[in-house]
């Protein structure tokens, strides 16, 4: 250490030696804004320094090609969307009030490279870090879940990377005591090389415990509390340690250190509580999380959202490895830890409750009066910078943007002219085919493996549409969570196809019977210098957030993950939509399986047109893509939320289902097998078949009736102007979907069909 | 015939929950003066003489140990 103590690259070095060159391209960093750098400080970085600009104005952290565009979600967004808004974006997760005194935050954020390099260790600390975004709020985290995209399911990558995300989903998540009560997994072509894992987490708090992290009040202490730094997870910093340049001796020696982190969720169970009871007994300032970035991260923007400057002494740090440099220390992503702003007359009982939790907790720092974040190692200033400069005003890039020339092909090869089952014989077999195709089988097998019920406030979880969560045990008030996203739909026009996205996550919540409240995203897009993909990426935002003032949701938060793609292929644009809703009471909610009932009605809400642009069939019969997604009528899925609350209140229905990918042969052979009933279905006279059954037509729910209800219920659909269909019954005594003049199925033939794809491919 | 041994353990910079939750209890039951703890796996091969080295690296990295967070070694041993 003694060797290194002298070398450390320190601010007054730097200001010595203005022409040593720096690896920053290495870094990642263009040499504009390295110049800017130079600019800003007026002299070079130092090593530290450098590593710091370099992670906090990547594109992860600075969002600098998106910053321009998500600003569209802010100037879109009105008083009156805002009225149950707590905490938006800007902030670690957005906070919505959702009655009774609760206040409920949820956020997605991508996982996707990691998850790539070492799956079940990246899937793993992907919930770990969404967790911690929630708990940095103040509240208690109570559920997760996961949006995952893969290959081809039959892929041999496939077959390495899924399984190892779904183990890393649920080890990590199961650990915790958190109930997974949804997600997505989803297979195309284009995310092999480039799965991706995104991970929700929501939380609850009462309202008056919110906590938003920012270091005011000159003399403040910063405590760095939980597990120690390690070498883990040093991205680019790597390169800063190979470099000769850098002091320590070992660098050299040191083998290329791995970009991915090992969690250890038995640490942040333990944190989430110790965080919890500090909250409680009201003896911190603050709190952020340290995610990606460390304790660059969070230094820079605690002090960056307080109004001081801030001072640390890296020498505090509890380390795991010996000999890590002061860039190391800054750039490490060491998995559960946290960074606290306290108060000093409140340091020893936040010593207490750490001690108590068996937490390791340092004081590494205090807010100071000036404008600068000043960081010392070994008695030398390493770094000095303005932290508004690392944190908020990192470079913006208006990139440029080219409608694909390959769109309007893609657009004009319809599915118009593909051959369509028309024979009873060939629905059947088409119907059998398609509820056995990697997208639309039982998500049984990835699902099993995470605890849905843990807790025990899950109402609702896979395979229903959406996640229902009982918050409130007195009142029976909950929330009700989905995720959704067609990148099918979205690479014919991102622009409606992001708006069916928020269609369907609407929907799905509206079916459970809540009322949808606020938005949450994580855009998935493929590299933003490829006018291409940003062309995607705008077109979606202004749909996202379009839609969203049509709906008059506020979207919360979100996360963009960027360079999604294999070679120069990128995936299909995803950008993953999340709806949260509010059930005032979870004992009314509906399931998507059918039966509670005998004789029920079937239902169908919404209008069927001949919409197969993007569709399931065209994917799984023909490997075909081209068209236009099926259009979207938000007025329309308000409507019919309106009327399924409604439904749900006055106990008209008992059950719903919403239709999407597969149409309504998929719906319906869900409903059955969810329900473990029958059906006799008839459809519409002088409807086609086929269409009936596989379009993908946006705006409809299959709901099942009780039969002293149905006329009350038709009656309120014809009033409202939600055009209705009825469809056939729920049949008990029959183990059979039967579609008359089309097919009758057993349910055990469907139920074979439907839950023994994943289990032949994975197990 | 003969005994391989492959050890694989967790690369040094990698966080090892297992070694550390170790680590933490041996003091806790009055073991004093263990600084520190990493736990790896061991396995033991009975091979064939026409497995050369070249197979069993080949064998270790691809199955016995995760490369991306682990090291692994090879000896053969007297059996």
């Amino acid at each position: 250490m003694t060797t290194t103590e002298h070398l450390a690259d320190t601010v007054e070095h730097a200001a010595a030696t203005p022409d040593t060159a720096q690896p920053f391209r290495e870094l990642g960093l263009k040499d504009d804004e390295y110049a800017r750098i130079r600019e800003i400080l007026g002299r070079r970085p130092t090593d530290a320094e450098l590593a710091m600009y370099s992670v906090m104005w990547s594109e992860h952290c600075s969002y600098k090609s998106s910053k321009v565009h998500l600003k569209y979600f802010g100037e879109t967004t009105t008083d009156e969307m805002r009225e149950h808004m707590l905490a938006g974006i800007g902030e670690n997760a957005g906070v919505v009030d959702i009655g009774d005194g609760w206040a409920v935050t949820f956020k997605v954020e991508s996982h996707n490279h990691p998850s790539y390099v070492e799956p079940y260790q990246g899937a793993a600390t992907g919930v770990g870090g969404i967790v911690r975004d929630i708990l940095a709020m103040g509240a208690r985290p109570l559920a997760v879940m996961d949006p995952l995209r893969f290959g081809p399911a039959d892929a041999p990558d496939t077959r390495r990377v899924l399984p190892g995300i779904v183990a890393g989903v649920g080890g990590y998540g199961n650990c915790l005591g958190l109930p997974n009560i949804g997600g997505e997994v989803v297979f195309d072509a284009t995310y092999a090389g480039n799965p991706l894992v995104n991970a929700l987490c929501v939380g609850a708090m009462r309202v008056e415990d919110l906590h938003l992290a920012h270091a005011s009040g000159t003399g403040n202490k910063i405590i760095l509390f939980g597990a120690r730094t390690g070498l883990d997870g040093i991205g680019g910093v790597s390169v800063l340690a190979s470099e000769t340049f850098s002091g320590d001796e070992s660098a050299g020696k040191r083998k290329k250190l791995p970009s991915v982190q090992v969690g250890d969720p038995f640490t942040e169970k333990v944190l989430i509580e110790c965080c919890l009871e500090l909250f409680q007994s009201g003896i911190v300032v603050g709190i952020q999380d340290l995610g990606g970035a460390g304790l660059s991260c969070a230094t820079a923007e605690l002090a960056s959202a307080g109004d001081g400057g801030m001072h640390v002494d890296l020498d505090l740090v509890p380390l795991r490895a010996e000999g890590m440099t002061p860039a190391e220390v800054l750039s490490s992503e060491s998995q559960e830890r946290m960074c606290a702003v306290v108060e000093p007359s409140n340091v020893d009982a936040f010593m207490e409750v750490c001690a108590k939790w068996d937490v390791i907790a340092t004081v590494i720092g205090e807010v100071t009066d000036g404008e600068r974040l000043v960081i010392d190692w070994h008695g030398q200033t390493v770094v000095d910078v303005p932290p508004r400069t690392v944190a908020h005003e990192g470079p913006v890039y208006h990139r440029p943007i080219e409608r694909p020339a390959d769109q309007d092909a893609l657009i004009a090869n319809t599915p118009d002219a593909l051959a369509r089952p028309s024979t009873s014989d060939e629905l059947r077999e088409t119907i059998l085919k398609m509820i056995a195709s990697p997208n639309l089988c039982s998500r049984g097998w990835v699902t099993e493996q995470y605890d849905r019920y843990v807790r025990g406030n899950t109402v609702l979880a896979q395979p229903n549409d959406t996640g229902v969560l009982r918050i409130d045990e007195e009142t029976g008030r909950g929330i009700a969570l989905a995720t959704d996203c067609n990148g099918r739909y979205c690479k014919l026009d991102p622009y409606v196809g992001a708006k069916l996205a928020l269609a369907e996550a609407y929907r799905n919540v509206a079916v459970s019977g809540a009322a949808p409240l606020a938005v949450t995203n994580c855009l998935n897009f493929g590299s933003p210098e490829d006018p291409a993909v940003m062309w995607q990426f705008e077109q979606a935002v202004r749909g996202l957030a379009d839609g969203c003032v049509e709906l008059g949701l506020p979207v919360t938060g979100g996360n963009v993950s960027f360079y999604n793609q294999t070679g120069s292929t990128a995936i299909l644009p995803t950008p993953v939509v999340g709806v949260l809703g509010v059930i005032d009471d979870v004992r009314r909610r509906l399931p998507s399986g059918i039966g509670a009932e005998a004789g029920e009605t079937l239902l169908l809400l919404g209008e069927t047109r001949d919409e197969f642009g993007g569709s399931e069939w065209a994917h799984v019969v023909h490997g075909h893509l081209g068209g236009q997604p099926p259009a979207v009528d938000l007025a329309r899925e308000k409507l019919l939320g309106e009327v399924l609350a409604a439904g749900s209140r006055d106990g008209m229905l008992s059950a719903a289902h919403d239709l999407s990918e597969g149409g309504l042969a998929q719906a319906l052979v869900e409903s059955c097998l969810h329900g473990e009933t029958g059906a006799r279905v008839v459809l519409p006279s002088g409807a086609d078949p086929f269409v009936m059954l596989f379009s993908e037509s946006a705006g409809r729910v299959l709901v099942a009736v009780p039969r002293s209800e149905e006329l009350r219920f038709t009656d309120m659909c014809t009033v409202r102007g939600l055009p209705w269909t009825k469809i056939g019954v729920v049949d008990p005594d029959a183990a059979a979907l039967d579609i008359q003049d089309v097919a009758s199925i057993g349910l055990d033939e469907l139920r074979t069909a439907w839950s023994g794809t994943l289990p032949a491919l994975f197990d | 015939m003969a005994r391989v041994v492959v050890d694989v353990m967790p690369k040094q910079e990698i966080l090892d929950p297992q070694g550390q939750a170790v680590a933490n209890a041996l003091p806790r039951l009055g073991f004093d003066g263990v600084t520190s703890v990493r736990q790896g796996k061991r396995f033991e091969l009975e091979v064939d003489d026409s497995v050369d080295d070249a197979a069993l690296a080949k064998i270790a990295e691809t199955l016995l140990a995760n490369t991306v967070i682990e090291d692994w070694t090879v000896r053969r041993v007297e059996s």
